[in-house]
């Protein structure tokens, strides 16, 4: 079997580690306050932010926007930029179980989503 | 980002996508694919976290949750995505859903590609004798390949 040009070196795709690199997101913070559900004001809404990185396209980025929420180009592309230009944007608010929706929808699609409370 | 002259996917009115590959990078989806299948299966490499992102940066436990809810599903549409590339690498044409499946395994291959290569937003090309030159190669191909399935997927 012939293998194409550039295939033996990729052979090393999973042979190098990686060992350095930023994290998602900021470093872990201690939180005190009770993570119980049933302590927590459920009207307190929750923010979906996307973050940049050096990887995903800004067309990719721009696509995923359009597709996952509906939003327009023009919309989805100053969503973008956001990301690109201040290093994160909020994509999404609501309830705590509707966010964490949003954000898987956005890892299935490999983008660089996290959730917290909004402040 | 650089663009190369030669469109390799098309839009038809019926919403299918034309594939017009050479052989070689057909080849290339090919052989990719069932490397990053084996370390999605393995699951130890540190080279897959942007494939399984976290959640709450703030809130370990929160977070462990999510990753338990969701680790499973997220694999299977990896896997799924990339079964959809190795069995189709050779069509002509896809419909939309097997296109968006192409989509998601070539940008789960530049995940993983671009963490092991540590890419940065400006970056050049390493010197065609490094050794990460040939995988860099690669990744820009994988970039290309996507841009142009979403120029088309946009038609």
């Amino acid at each position: 079997m012939i293998r194409p040009a550039g295939v033996a070196v990729v052979d090393g795709l999973s042979a190098s580690l990686i060992t350095a690199g930023p994290g998602p997101g900021p470093a872990p913070v201690e939180v005190d306050e009770p993570t119980d559900d049933t302590h927590v004001d459920p009207d307190v809404p929750w923010i979906v932010l996307v973050w940049n990185d050096p990887i995903n396209l800004m067309s990719y980025v721009t696509f995923v926007f359009q597709k996952l929420f509906g939003f327009s180009l023009e919309k989805a592309t100053r969503l973008m930029l956001d990301v690109h230009e201040k290093g994160r944007a909020v994509v999404a608010s609501g309830a705590r179980e509707k966010c964490e929706l949003d954000v898987f929808r956005l890892h299935e699609h490999g983008l660089w989503a996290t959730m917290q409370k909004d402040s | 980002m650089r663009r190369r002259p030669v469109r390799r996917i098309g839009r038809n009115r019926d919403g299918t996508f034309t594939i017009e590959l050479p052989d070689e990078e057909r080849g290339l989806l090919e052989a990719l694919v069932p490397q990053l299948r084996e370390m999605l299966v393995d699951g130890t490499d540190p080279g897959l976290r942007r494939l399984f992102p976290t959640a709450y940066p703030d809130d370990a436990e929160r977070d462990q949750e999510y990753a338990a809810l969701t680790h499973d599903e997220l694999l299977s549409k990896r896997l799924a995505d990339l079964d959809t590339l190795e069995q189709h690498a050779r069509a002509e044409r896809l419909d939309e859903e097997q296109a968006m499946q192409w989509m998601g395994a070539i940008n789960s291959l530049r995940l993983v590609l671009g963490t092991r290569l540590d890419v940065a937003e400006e970056m050049d090309e390493p010197d065609p004798d490094h050794p990460d030159a040939p995988a860099f190669a690669v990744y820009s191909y994988l970039s290309f390949l996507l841009e142009n399935l979403i120029d088309a997927a946009s038609n």
